[in-house]
């Protein structure tokens, strides 16, 4: 009997062969941390184990709130730097213009591998499942027990097979596809559960792609979410490994899945999640001409530099008809969206352009909304008070379709300026 | 372990933000000022009135989206005596067992339960027990988080293991 993708990535970590189901202890490769790693730092203190396990394991990237807006958020920071020079971390992303994302830094500077164990205190550490990792978010205490231990515990999943055939129709992109699965199997529809993306569809996807796609499998509850490490995965991480210890592992052909899926990318339309869950699904007629008050077009899900070009297709030329916010999910991102000329397109529209970083997607900064106030966003979640004010109201979409409802002060369909 | 304690009763996939708003993340730092602004934006007559031994019931799916322990710390703190729920979204229920705040799956002792009446929850017999006097019997914890919960969470777990308690 064949080994799910899951099942193969724990078993090499445990040492021996596993089965959904089984319980085991292993060794986490890379440990990401993001702001949350100054208090993390006072939790492991409390252990009592003078340094860490590997320093050269932990990578702390700065980007929930960067710079720092208010005096907590500053303290917060230092207290990071200072853990990072008494500990010897190497890998540390400070608010410099080698920064960004965390998860968008995760995968472009050489951590997401294929095969290894990665955990991260978010919870969209899910994300570099589209290099072929293991990866799956953990909690403060969790992550501190990990730094002083070397060790977790993992329920080795059940596994959930999404085969993905068929081409994107005009306006549609991977968001539109993991939107509309979100809303067909709902917020707990991958409790638990591995989710691995098979098919041609999947391997025709640009990394971008698959990126919003693992991004978002914590939204339908499951632990890790993954593509297959093909060539295009072993062409992008040549030369920037940050470890020679991956190894590329995919799923058997008889491997035993708890539940299977299957969806044509032809069938799919633009759409968006409505207020006030991500599993609240809409396809765009059903909410064209809804009023809005901002576009954000950011966030580790949708701000690469495949999602500006996208959006910056639709703004050229025109201009916005309501505040527009552009935030680039890395400064690499950012240079090189400059150099091909897309800051200019989105500053001509007038967006706004800040650095790159979370932004408002988690209500810290940078575009809170009022009450009574609607935003569309390329984000990834769209509860109540996400955007730091209860009283307003988030939509998800791609970038396409955020863009053009931009341009037109109220929810749009791409297809119809493209 | 016997414990009672009056049901605050909500619906299906409440998540962390509603739990504990993302704005408080780094600027709510100590552990009691978390609890004054658990589920805020869910319920404020929980904000204002939850007390110490009240019991949370929950619909599928609780404590769905971010991996923030806050969400878990705010109650813990406010003295929530356990969740009962239908289920737990994965890192939710890590954070709870990591945190020593009970947790218990019990979809029909949810269906059975309303807001604002008194239960008792019986951990060493494995039983909940509704005003009306019925009982629900749940699953005892895995053996292999067991250890974590007698030591009362992750971090005295692990300073145990460690040989590092006092």
């Amino acid at each position: 009997m064949g080994m799910t993708f899951a099942e193969k990535a724990l078993g090499k970590a445990a040492g021996y062969p596993v089965k959904a189901g089984e319980v085991v202890t292993v060794e986490p490769h890379f440990c990401m941390s993001h702001d949350n790693a100054a208090p993390i730092a006072k939790t492991f203190k409390k252990i009592g184990v003078p340094k860490v396990w590997k320093p050269d394991h932990l990578v702390f990237i700065l980007d929930h709130a960067i710079p720092a807006p208010t005096d907590e958020h500053a303290v917060n920071h230092k207290e990071i730097r200072e853990f990072v020079e008494e500990q010897g971390i190497p890998h540390f992303y400070d608010v410099t213009s080698k920064g960004g994302v965390c998860h968008q830094k995760m995968c472009e500077e050489g951590f997401a591998l294929p095969g290894l164990i990665m955990i991260g205190s978010d919870s969209h550490t899910c994300t570099y499942g589209a290099y072929g990792a293991f990866s799956t978010g953990i909690g403060r205490s969790e992550m501190a027990a990990a730094w002083a231990t070397g060790k977790i515990w993992f329920r080795v999943p059940e596994s959930l097979k999404i085969t993905v055939t068929g081409k994107f129709n005009k306006g549609v992109s991977a968001k539109d596809l993991i939107l509309k699965i979100i809303g067909d199997i709902k917020a707990d529809g991958a409790d638990y559960m591995s989710v691995e993306f098979h098919g041609p569809a999947i391997e025709a996807m640009s990394i971008a792609e698959r990126m919003t796609l693992c991004n978002m499998g914590i939204e339908m509850g499951a632990k890790n979410a993954v593509c297959p490490p093909d060539q295009k995965v072993l062409d992008a991480i040549k030369g920037i490994e940050k470890t020679n210890e991956w190894e590329a592992l995919w799923a058997d052909e008889d491997a035993v899945y708890a539940s299977e899926l299957s969806y044509d990318l032809g069938e799919l339309v633009p759409c968006v999640a409505k207020p006030h869950t991500v599993d609240n699904y809409a396809p765009i007629d059903e909410v064209k001409g809804t009023k809005i008050h901002q576009a954000f077009l950011g966030s580790c899900t949708n701000a690469r530099i495949e999602d500006l070009r996208l959006a910056a297709g639709i703004l050229k030329g025109k201009e916005v008809a309501v505040r527009t916010i552009v935030i680039p999910a890395s400064w690499r991102v950012y240079r090189q969206a400059l150099n091909e000329g897309l800051l200019d397109v989105f500053m001509d529209a007038g967006c706004v352009i800040t650095n790159p970083g979370c932004g408002p997607c988690m209500g810290n900064h940078e575009g809170i909304l009022a009450p009574g106030e609607t935003c569309i966003s390329t984000a990834n979640r769209n509860f109540k008070g996400r955007m730091g004010n209860k009283e307003s109201f988030i939509y998800l979409a791609s970038p396409m379709t955020v863009a053009a409802s931009a341009l037109k002060g109220e929810i749009a369909d791409p297809r119809e300026v493209l | 372990m016997k414990i009672q304690g009056k049901v605050w009763k909500y619906g299906d996939d409440i998540n962390t933000d509603v739990i504990f708003a993302g704005k408080y993340t780094y600027t709510i730092k100590d552990r009691a000022e978390m609890a004054k602004v658990a589920l805020e934006d869910l319920d404020p007559e929980f904000t204002k009135n939850a007390q110490a031994g009240d019991i949370i019931v929950g619909g599928k799916n609780w404590g769905c989206g971010s991996s923030r322990e806050q969400a878990v710390t705010c109650l813990k703190e406010r003295g929530i005596g356990a969740i009962i729920a239908k289920g737990f979204a994965r890192i939710y229920y890590r954070n709870c067992l990591n945190e020593g705040l009970p947790i218990i799956v019990s979809a029909e002792a949810v269906d059975a339960i309303n807001a604002g009446e008194t239960v008792e929850v019986d951990f060493d017999a494995s039983e909940i027990k509704t005003a009306s006097g019925k009982v629900f019997k749940f699953p005892p914890y895995p053996e292999f988080v067991r250890g974590l919960i007698e030591d009362g969470g992750l971090i005295p777990h692990v300073k145990k293991s460690l040989g590092l308690s006092k």
